[in-house]
């Protein structure tokens, strides 16, 4: 058993994004202030924190899960992938988020973060998405700019791009 | 908002959890998933003094199939029982129930016994359990006891179960592929304004109502046609004193009641 004091901070390390890092947490910290705050990894959003909105979805040992509801505690030894991990350079997009800029998939970009994670956890595990299930799964997030059309439009199109590609035996997701 | 501060726990036994949880009883909270609660924390709705974090008690993360029913232990994720592979013929009712418990992004962390343990009376998995008769499985120090569903659910978010109380899993009656399941929300994934549950019994149907009144509600009928099934779908629309919110009027509710019921109950009768 171990019994963490909600009077002290307490060492988290965890991967994110493949690279090892650790801070130090209070029971009480949320996943979105630890990332943003004493991560500093600011990509991960945080909009109404009670799970509802979406902005804050990432993945943890590689499953989609809102960081507002998960404390950082929590996620000692786990891996982490947030929004900063899809680019495959910091000079380039991945194939979904050159979609969603074709696509005009977001304006004000607050739903984007959350949005790309749900996406790009769906399109490993189902490479031929119909709208149907596209809609389904962004029926966990909020997005007050677009009125989802364009993103289900990103989707689909980076999910027939990304067949291509593997196709051709590219892996650059 | 963030929540109070609290004592974090990590159980790596089943007898450690339940420990912490009879020095402190109503001071401490069971997270498993942490769908339901944590947003209760972070709106500061609920206050423990100590988390008690049974994720990685590996016992508790089980599905037993015997004949008649399906254990589902306290750390089986939604998403988990979504995915087993008995789940269609097992659970039919599950089946169709499940989809619409949160989104994937919930499922994938919450638990089957703590959207139970939450008890929101709009939730789906406590309007099954009502529909199915199916009973928790609660342990304390040195004590362990089986309630019913009917008997579980207290009211809004209250449940029979004590603070010294652990649900280590839940028994759903397995089998009967005459059921059917409907809700209406503003967006999928949201909690009902109604949501509505038949199962076909030895002598006519069982129908239960969720999003409603305090708890999900269900009743027993013969083999009900026409105006005598009308007569009882409205009669039922009544008795569950509905509330207008922000969400829905009551008579919208009751509305839904009867042309819900009327179908769900058709089609099990078939």
């Amino acid at each position: 058993m171990t019994r963490l004091s909600s009077a002290q901070r307490h060492l988290v390390r965890f991967t994110l994004n493949g690279k090892p890092v650790q801070g130090e947490a209070e029971p009480r910290l949320l996943l979105t202030d630890f990332l943003r705050q004493t991560i500093g990894a600011t990509g991960t959003h945080v909009g109404c924190e009670h799970g509802v909105c979406g902005a804050c979805t990432i993945t943890v040992d590689g499953e989609l899960a809102r960081a507002c509801l998960t404390l950082a505690v929590q996620i000692d030894g786990c891996e982490l992938r947030t929004v900063e991990g899809l680019a495959p350079a910091p000079d380039r997009l991945g194939v979904l988020q050159a979609a969603f800029r074709r696509n005009h998939a977001l304006q004000c970009g607050f739903c984007t973060a959350g949005i790309l994670m749900s996406l790009d956890h769906y399109l490993r595990a189902h490479p031929k998405p119909s709208e149907a299930e596209i809609r389904d799964l962004l029926s966990g997030h909020l997005c007050r700019c677009t009125g989802y059309t364009p993103i289900v439009q990103a989707a689909l199109e980076a999910a027939a791009e990304l067949a291509e590609l593997s196709r051709s035996d590219h892996r650059d997701v | 908002m963030k929540p109070a501060a609290f004592d974090y726990v990590r159980a790596e036994t089943l007898g450690e959890a339940i420990e912490v949880l009879a020095q402190h009883g109503g001071d401490a909270r069971i997270i498993a998933g942490g769908q339901s609660l944590m947003a209760m924390l972070n709106m500061r709705l609920a206050r423990p003094k100590v988390l008690i974090d049974i994720m990685r008690l590996r016992e508790l993360d089980r599905i037993d199939s015997t004949s008649g029913s399906v254990k589902i232990g306290a750390g089986v994720r939604q998403a988990a029982l979504l995915a087993w592979p008995e789940l269609a013929t097992s659970l039919p009712l599950l089946s169709k129930a499940l989809p619409w418990t949160g989104h994937a992004q919930t499922r994938s962390r919450g638990t089957v016994c703590g959207s139970l343990a939450h008890a929101d009376p709009s939730a789906e998995l406590p309007l099954a359990l009502v529909a199915l008769g199916g009973e928790l499985h609660l342990r304390s120090a040195g004590k362990q006891r089986k309630v019913a569903a009917r008997e579980f659910f207290a009211g809004m978010m209250a449940t029979a179960r004590a603070d010294d109380e652990l649900i280590e899993a839940v028994s759903f009656p397995s089998g009967n592929a005459r059921c059917a399941f409907r809700e209406v929300a503003r967006r999928h994934g949201d909690f009902a304004i109604v949501a509505c549950a038949a199962v076909a019994t030895k002598d006519g149907v069982r129908f239960a109502v969720g999003g409603v009144a305090d708890v999900p509600t269900a009743r027993d009928w013969p083999r009900l046609e026409g105006s005598a099934l009308d007569d009882a779908l409205n009669g039922f629309a009544h008795e569950l004193d509905a509330r207008d919110d922000v969400h829905a009027t009551a008579r919208y509710r009751r509305d839904l009641v009867r042309l819900i019921g009327r179908d769900l109950v058709r089609e099990v009768l078939q």
